[in-house]
């Protein structure tokens, strides 16, 4: 299969999937089988492009021309690369992991739940190969969109208001910021394709190219940067396996990887650097940080606290776009893949402990760490690599992006990612440490002996924890990669 | 037979409407307009195809030339809005065949049929001609069997409402027959081409402007333009679905083109738009009608009376086009004809299958239709997301062009307003979202998906929104080569 035609077979697969998904939605066992294989040869087709990428070779297949001079057309380049990789294995691990937990919790409407998870890997595969901004568009609204029923999926008032909330925000953002800065660049640019060193520059003065990458920034509502963020805590009423994939993987990271490639390839590195708004937003960028771990701290609720230091940890890579140099961007994008593994990791322990301990908040764990101690070490490991400590591969990141702030000669900035680290070093590990030294609630009834979550999910939590190691060892092909995004010496 | 192809777009529904009367049987009847607006949609089809490349057909009636005989002129613009017209009413008939039935009397279906066909007749009759008298006999047509349209349906309310109709539209009419006499009497006589080589060297005698005026206010009731547009929302309230359909997707937008037509070939832009200045008219108002109306469209309980209003709102979104008077806000507009007709004729018909199952189009009544109705529900869905402006929908293709022609112009707080109201869309379709998937169905008596006869003509709708939504390469080749011939530029 030539590359140009993996392209196209990597959005639609998933959406095969689901077709699949829905009509064996009878026989359960034969319908996960088929999620599972479509992940597997999902992740086979990213892969076979790796070998043509690294190579230098960007391959592109036009779809349609939608009206002229704007086609609907996939291309895949290092970054998308990165992060359909990373989208389309932890795929195969959630939806290892959903079995156990969906099957554990007694879920209802588990074919229709499969069915637009497989949908929004599908957005998620269309937002890393877009060519261009019509076409990241198209595919960030579809990925709105379909996670919307997973998100409700109780279908209680509950989640009819988090529903609103998470509509009316990333659609409010992106229709009314978003949309407009991208018509606004075709308008200047006539041109809507990414390029390599942007299509803005020169085009118009520099207080327009500002207010245009304002609008981009706040736009883009799924990188969550304050004050947009609250629909990201409002999606944790999603079943655990939908805040794991979709809310610390592939909605969020698709919106981080939107602002990178905004950055990159509409603006370029030198114009970005010129603005006088790229240096206002990182410092947005850094508020949004503090605020984001300083409000983590508040929460008992885990699900609630996780969302948080997303939203944290997210704008370490908006930062890194907007510090407009190499390491900043090699950062952030490294920061996509790191950031993914060790968030999806302390979710499927949130999930595992309310599936087989049926706790959600932290001051109710304590002890819990002798019932299950496979879940809470994973936890142990995921929070290491979210803080940026050896030997998690979130080190790497956390590294790259404060050499991005010492060559932008931001030392405050790099003050920020250490406060934020310290921060984060309290919020995460009170979980574990409370679990395995403090002694359990008086009311709480612990039955002896190990406890876990069923057999599938722990097999999940225990890849994707040593996945997460394993990134310490080799973040090789992730740095390979993101240096091909922007070339130069060192 | 094709060098008769003009007349015939229009004889042959004329006189199968009297046929279908006279046939007298429900299903005859409908066989007779269903034949007659198939045939409609490939005479028009046909002449798209002759003209998109920007030529003009010229057809002289009985052989008579202008300015003696009345003449058919057909270019891109009014081949594209006849073409709306007979594809939206083929799909229309046959949607009505069942929908009709548990609407409107069953004796009275052959001269419902007879109506339906002379309305259709009327609109594609004032699409294709070049003479401004005919454009008024052909408006009397399609508005009266309008009227009568709509006074079939089972509301009692809905002969208030065509009533009241009635009142504005000839209110309409007599402005608009009045502004063609004034023309007349400076310049005897009444072909459009003749008009505009006699006009310029009159127009700077009052007479003109004033008969500007009766034709601007006369186009403004008939298209709805806000503050004009009170008769519209209770006419598609209580109009048989099928009707509401059909008149939705396709009145105002011949009604649209008629203001085009009038404003840019007979006096040309420099008169309207440089002399009158309508556009600082038009602006304000098209402004007030997208933002107001939307807000309006929120509170409504009725869903057919919030997509009404919704009309209206979307009626400003092509008024706002033409005020721009560039090629980019003029293609807009009449991108925006073909597309907000897609749009809003698969969320009728939609409407129309909920009211053939549970007998009404109320919020409250619509309480877990998602699980009862997946089909019907979906394609609302679908066609909400169009009309909120999706990408790959039409709706998106439209707010597109619509906001490059509003940033050409350096207006970007309407482009901000735009974008505020495609969002204020959201809010009420996805109030109908949220009832017919959050709650339960409230008794067990059971209800089933809509018919296939239903389902089939919608789902044709709601692809072809999806479709022209990812491949606009034609209609927006079509829109642009129009708004180039209006404008005279380009060619």
């Amino acid at each position: 299969m030539s590359p140009e035609l993996s392209l196209l077979v990597a959005v639609l697969l998933p959406v095969a999937g689901a077709g699949a998904v829905l009509a064996l939605g009878r026989w359960r066992n034969v319908r996960e089988g088929a999620t599972l294989l479509t992940g597997a040869v999902l992740f086979a087709v990213v892969w076979s492009l790796l070998e043509p990428v690294l190579a230098g070779a960007r391959p592109r297949f036009d779809v349609v021309e939608v009206f002229p001079g704007v086609q609907l057309a996939l291309e895949v380049e290092p970054l998308g690369l990165v992060f359909a990789l990373v989208a389309s294995f932890l795929w195969i691990v959630t939806s290892l992991y959903a079995i156990g937990y969906m099957r554990g919790h007694h879920e209802e409407n588990q074919t229709r739940f499969y069915a637009f998870f497989a949908i929004a890997i599908a957005g998620a595969m269309g937002v890393a190969f877009s060519a261009n901004l019509f076409t990241l568009f198209a595919f960030y609204e579809a990925l709105t969109l379909c996670t919307f029923p997973l998100v409700t999926h109780h279908q209680t008032q509950e989640a009819k208001r988090a529903g609103r909330v998470y509509l009316g925000i990333l659609l409010g953002t992106s229709v009314g910021l978003q949309l407009l800065a991208i018509v606004w660049t075709w308008q200047l640019a006539g041109t809507v394709e990414f390029e390599d060193g942007g299509i803005l520059a020169g085009t118009a003065s520099a207080g327009v190219l500002g207010t245009i990458l304002v609008l981009y920034v706040f736009g883009v509502g799924k990188a969550a940067v304050m004050p947009f963020h609250r629909w990201l805590p409002a999606a944790m009423v999603a079943p655990t396996p939908v805040s794991a994939l979709l809310h610390a993987v592939a909605v969020v990271k698709a919106g981080v990887f939107t602002v990178l490639k905004v950055a990159v390839y509409v603006f370029g590195l030198d114009l970005l650097s010129s603005l006088a708004a790229s240096a206002w937003l990182s410092w947005v960028a850094a508020a949004t940080i503090i605020l984001g771990s300083l409000v983590a701290f508040t929460k008992d609720n885990l699900k609630a606290r996780l969302a948080y230091s997303t939203i944290s940890q997210l704008s370490y890579i908006v930062l890194g776009a907007m510090l407009a140099n190499r390491w900043g961007v090699i950062g952030g994008g490294m920061h996509i893949v790191m950031h993914a593994f060790g968030k999806i990791t302390l979710f499927f322990a949130a999930g595992a402990i309310m599936v087989a301990a049926h706790e959600t908040d932290i001051s109710r764990m304590k002890g819990l760490g002798r019932t299950m101690p496979v879940t809470f070490g994973a936890f142990f490991i995921g929070a290491l690599s979210i803080i940026g400590l050896p030997p998690a591969g979130g080190s790497w990141s956390k590294w790259f992006l404060g050499l991005g702030t010492l060559e932008a000669g931001q030392v405050g900035l790099l003050a920020v990612l250490m406060l934020s680290s310290l921060l984060s070093l309290y919020y995460l590990l009170e979980v574990p440490v409370k679990a395995f030294f403090a002694a359990p609630p008086e009311d709480a009834h612990r039955e002896p002996g190990i406890h876990e979550a069923p057999l599938p999910s722990l097999i999940a939590i225990m890849i994707t924890a040593a996945a997460t190691v394993g990134l310490f060892v080799w973040p090789d092909l992730a740095y390979e990669l993101m240096i091909r995004v922007v070339p130069g010496g060192m | 037979m094709s060098e008769h192809l003009p007349v015939l777009l229009v004889a042959i529904p004329f006189i199968a409407a009297p046929l279908a009367a006279l046939l007298n049987r429900p299903t005859l009847s409908w066989g007779v307009a269903l034949a007659a607006a198939l045939w409609a949609l490939y005479a028009s089809a046909d002449l798209l195809a002759q003209v998109q490349g920007g030529q003009v057909l010229v057809y002289e009636m009985g052989g008579w030339a202008a300015p003696i005989g009345i003449e058919y002129r057909i270019d891109a613009v009014s081949a594209f809005v006849a073409f709306i017209v007979a594809g939206i009413g083929a799909v229309t008939t046959v949607y009505a065949r069942q929908s009709v039935v548990r609407e409107v009397e069953e004796d009275r279906l052959p001269l419902f049929y007879a109506a339906w066909i002379l309305c259709m007749t009327g609109l594609l009759g004032i699409s294709v001609t070049g003479d401004v008298f005919n454009v008024f006999v052909f408006l009397e047509i399609s508005s009266l069997s309008a009227y009568a349209l709509i006074a079939m349906g089972q509301d009692r309310r809905a002969l208030v409402s065509a009533y009241q109709y009635l009142i504005m539209g000839s209110v309409g009419a007599t402005f608009i027959v009045i502004g063609i006499g004034l023309m007349y009497a400076m310049t005897g006589t009444l072909n459009m081409a003749d008009l505009a080589e006699r006009l310029p060297p009159v127009m700077d005698q009052r007479t003109i402007p004033v008969a500007f005026a009766f034709l601007a206010v006369g186009f403004s009731l008939k298209l709805a333009l806000f503050p004009l547009h009170l008769w519209l929302p209770n006419a598609y309230t209580f109009a048989p679905s099928a009707v509401t359909a059909f008149i939705a997707s396709t009145a105002t937008k011949v009604a649209v083109y008629m203001m085009l037509r009038f404003f840019f070939t007979v006096f040309g832009a420099a008169f309207a738009f440089d002399q009158m200045q309508v556009d600082l008219v038009f602006l304000p108002l098209a402004l007030v009608a997208i933002f107001s109306m939307s807000l309006v469209a929120i509170f409504q309980s009725n869903v057919k009376r919030m997509l009404a209003f919704s009309s209206v709102a979307q009626i400003g979104y092509i008024i706002l086009g033409v005020s721009m008077a560039s090629v980019t806000g003029l293609t807009a507009a009449i991108l925006h004809l073909f597309n907000h007709a897609l749009m809003k004729g698969a969320l009728f018909m939609a409407l129309g299958a909920v009211f053939y199952r549970i007998g009404s189009v109320h919020v409250e009544a619509m309480r877990g239709l998602g699980r009862k109705m997946p089909w019907t529900m979906a394609a609302f869905v679908l066609a909400g997301f169009s009309l909120i402006g999706v990408p790959l929908t039409v709706g998106f293709i439209s707010k597109w062009y619509l906001i490059t022609g509003a940033l050409e112009r350096g207006w970007w707080p309407v482009a901000v307003l735009v974008l505020i109201t495609s969002l204020i869309a959201v809010v009420y379709i996805w109030k109908v979202v949220e009832v017919a998937y959050f709650e339960e169905f409230p008794d067990d008596h059971p209800v089933a998906e809509a018919p296939l006869g239903l389902l089939l003509p919608l789902w044709f709708l709601v692809v072809a929104n999806l479709y022209f939504g990812t491949n606009a390469s034609f209609t927006t080749r079509i829109a642009g080569r129009a708004a180039e011939l209006l404008l005279g530029v380009g060619q």
